[in-house]
C-alpha cells in the first residue's frame, strides 16, 4: 500500500518508546530543556551501524519493546538493552548491521540486560525537528511523534534503502526469502548497568559545603535507583547526605550528570529530561563516559560512587571518543569488503 | 557593596567534564545579573566553536561545551583550554551592557479563581487586595532569568511590601499564566507544573511558544510591567493566544 511505503508502523508500542537524538542545544538559555538519548554510547553506536550522523534520530525503547512493521525495505542496528528480538520467525543479533526486508515485523520479547535499547534505521526517524532536535520532550509536548511516546497505529517516517551502500547484505537478503540479513560481526557494544563498577564522579560546585564525613558517606555507601526515577532524574536512597549547613542556593544551570542534594538528604542524579537550572547544592557531576550505564541501570539496582578529576574524566572522555572513531572505520571497511 | 566588588571580578568552575560555570557574585543583584547577561550577550553575538549553549542565570553563566572541540593541546585539558579562552575573553572586557531592554506589558487577571493565594498574601501584610493589585502593577520588574520550565522567568522587582516565603505544601499542578510571588521575586509560570509560589493572578498570554524564535515571550534583561485586567478581557485575550497556530 502506498501510504505505509516509507514508514515504520507501530503494531504495538511499548511501555516507552520514544524518538531521541543527540538533544536539542541552543535554547537552554531559555528554559528549554536539552533532552535527547538516555545512553549517547549505544545511540552513537547503533547510528554508525548504518552510516549515520551520530544526531539522526533513533528509537530509545524502553524495559518492554515495541512491535514495529517496515513499510520499506531498512538497514537497521539494535544498541544497548539486550532484549530477544525477532524479524517475523528470525532472531535479530545485537549490535550489528541488518537489513530487513520490506513489510517484516520486528517484535521485541524479554528485555535480558540493561534498560534501553536504541533501534537506528538508516537515514534516521524523520520527523519534522523542533528548535533543531527531534528528541521527544513530553512534559512539554515537543519533539517526536506529536511530543509523545509512540501508539498504536503511529507511522514513522524514513527514508528508503538506497542500494548498493552495503552490497554484502543486499545480496544476501536477494539469494533467499528470508526477513532479514546480518552480519556475523558486532563492535563495541555494552549494556552494562552501575552495579559492576562504580560510577565516576567529578566533584560538584558546592562539594565544600559538605563535612568530611558526608562526602565519605556519599563515596562510601551503595546506593539504590528509586522506583520514582525516569528520563527526568534518578532518585537515591541508600543514606542521607546533609550539607554542613542549610545553604541558600542561587539557581543556576545543572547538567547531564549533575547530582543535586535536596533538603531531605537523598542525591537525585539528573539525567537527561533534566531542567536547565537547578537550586539545590551540587555535590558531584557524573563522568560523561559513565553516563552510559546509568541509563542502561533499572530502578532497585545499585549505583556507587568514585571521585575522579575533571582531567582523568576528560582523557576518558577523549578515549571513547577515539573508540567510537574506530568502530566507525571498521564498520565502513566492512561494508564496503 | 556586593555590586561593587562583583564588577571586575569572577571565578571559573567546572561543573563536571562537559560545562563550566562562570560566575560574577554570590548575591542576587541587579549589577551582578547585568554582569552576567552582558557576558552571555557577547558569547552569544561571537560563539566559541565547540561551545552547545550559553546559559545565564541570577549570577552565573554556563558554557556547554563538546570537549573533543578542547583537545588540540594534550598538555592541557578541554576544561583547561576553555577556561583559559574564557579568561583572555573576560580580562579584555565585553563592554558593561547588553543589549537594551524591551518594555513588556503582561495584562493579569488578579485574584479570584486566577489568584487564589491573593487573599493570603493581602491579610499576611495587613493590606487590602486592590492594594497589592496597586502595588505589583507600579512597580518596575526586570526578568532576571529563565529557567525551571521553557519560558518561565524569574522577574526581580517585587515591592519589599509583598515579600512572602514559598507555600508549605507546593501544589501539584498550577495552571500556565499564573502569576505568582515568593521571596523577593515574581514569575509567571510558562505551563502546567507543579509549583510553591502564591498564585496572585493569572496572564491569558502565552510564555513559551515552541513555534517561534526565540521560543518564549519574555527574556532575560525585559522591563516587565504588569496591568490588571478584568476577567471578561482574560477569556478573551486568551483564546486569541491560544488558539491553535496551524
Amino acid at each position: 500500500m502506498e501510504a505505509g511505503a516509507m514508514t515504520i508502523e507501530v503494531i504495538k508500542p511499548g511501555l516507552l518508546t520514544t524518538v531521541q537524538d543527540l538533544g536539542r542545544f541552543g535554547y537552554q538559555r531559555f528554559g528549554v530543556v536539552a533532552g535527547g538519548v538516555m545512553d549517547e554510547w549505544a545511540h552513537r553506536l547503533a547510528n554508525l551501524m548504518v552510516g549515520n550522523d551520530a544526531d539522526a534520530a533513533t528509537l530509545e525503547v524502553t524495559l518492554q519493546g515495541p512491535s514495529l512493521r517496515f513499510g520499506a525495505t531498512a538497514l537497521i542496528a539494535l544498541c544497548g538493552a539486550e532484549f530477544a528480538a525477532r524479524v517475523d520467525r528470525t532472531a535479530l543479533p545485537h549490535g550489528r548491521p541488518v537489513l530487513v526486508r520490506s513489510g517484516a515485523v520486528l517484535d521485541f520479547r524479554a528485555l535480558e540486560r540493561g534498560c534501553r535499547a536504541y533501534l537506528a534505521v538508516r537515514g534516521g526517524i524523520r520527523v519534522p525537528p523542533v528548535m533543531g532536535s527531534r528528541s521527544t520532550y513530553i512534559r512539554a509536548a515537543l519533539g517526536g511523534v506529536e511530543g509523545r511516546a509512540l501508539r498504536k497505529g503511529d507511522a514513522l517516517p524514513i527514508a528508503p534503502h538506497a542500494p548498493g551502500w552495503f552490497p554484502a547484505l543486499e545480496a544476501a537478503l536477494r539469494a533467499g526469502d528470508a526477513p532479514c540479513a546480518s552480519v556475523r560481526w558486532s563492535a563495541g557494544d555494552s549494556a552494562a548497568g552501575a552495579g559492576a563498577h562504580p560510577v565516576r564522579v567529578i566533584a560538584g560546585p558546592q562539594w565544600e559545603l559538605f563535612s568530611q564525613e558526608a562526602r565519605a558517606l556519599f563515596l562510601g555507601t551503595e546506593f539504590r535507583v528509586s522506583v520514582n526515577s525516569d528520563r527526568m532524574g534518578y532518585r537515591l536512597s541508600g543514606a542521607t547526605i546533609k550539607p554542613r549547613r542549610a545553604a541558600e542556593m542561587i539557581s543556576e544551570a545543572v547538567a547531564f550528570g549533575t547530582i543535586q542534594v535536596p533538603p531531605d538528604g537523598n542525591p537525585i542524579i539528573l539525567m537527561a529530561d533534566r531542567q536547565t537550572t537547578g537550586g539545590y547544592p551540587k555535590i558531584a557531576q557524573v563522568a560523561a563516559v559513565d553516563l552510559p550505564r546509568l541509563a542502561q541501570t533499572r530502578p532497585l539496582e545499585p549505583v556507587r560512587f568514585a571521585l575522579a578529576t575533571p582531567g582523568e574524566a576528560q582523557r576518558e572522555y577523549l578515549a571513547r571518543e577515539a573508540e567510537l572513531a574506530l568502530v566507525r572505520e571498521s564498520v565502513d571497511l566492512r561494508r564496503r569488503g | 557593596m556586593a555590586a561593587a566588588a562583583a564588577k571586575h571580578t569572577w571565578r571559573i568552575a567546572p561543573l563536571g567534564d562537559r560545562c563550566l560555570i562562570v560566575e560574577f557574585g554570590q548575591e542576587i543583584d541587579a549589577e551582578t545579573n547585568l554582569r552576567a547577561r552582558a557576558v552571555a550577550a557577547h558569547l552569544l553575538a561571537h560563539p566559541i566553536p565547540g561551545v552547545v549553549d550559553v546559559v545565564p542565570a541570577f549570577t552565573t553563566v554556563a558554557l556547554h561545551y563538546r570537549p573533543e572541540c578542547f583537545a588540540d593541546d594534550p598538555a592541557a585539558a578541554p576544561f583547561e583550554r576553555l577556561a583559559a579562552r574564557l579568561e583572555e575573553i573576560l580580562t579584555r572586557g565585553v563592554g558593561r551592557r547588553p543589549p537594551p531592554a524591551r518594555r513588556m506589558e503582561i495584562p493579569v487577571c488578579y485574584g479570584g479563581e486566577h489568584g487564589p493565594d491573593l487573599p493570603d498574601l493581602a491579610r499576611a501584610h495587613d493590606l487590602a487586595a486592590e492594594e497589592v493589585i496597586a502595588i505589583h502593577c507600579a512597580s518596575p520588574h526586570v526578568v532576571h532569568m529563565l529557567g525551571f520550565a521553557p519560558g518561565h522567568p524569574y522577574i526581580a522587582g517585587l515591592d519589599r511590601r509583598l515579600a512572602m516565603p514559598r507555600r508549605a505544601t507546593p501544589r501539584l499542578k498550577v495552571p500556565a499564566g499564573s502569576v505568582a510571588v515568593a521571596g523577593s521575586q515574581s514569575t509567571i509560570y510558562s505551563l502546567e507544573t507543579p509549583g510553591g509560589w502564591n498564585l496572585i493572578g493569572r496572564t491569558p498570554l502565552r510564555l513559551f511558544l515552541p513555534e517561534r524564535d526565540p521560543p518564549c515571550l519574555l527574556q532575560p534583561g525585559d522591563e516587565v510591567r504588569f496591568v490588571a485586567i478584568p476577567a471578561k478581557e482574560f477569556a478573551s485575550l486568551r483564546e486569541a493566544a491560544w488558539k491553535p497556530a496551524r
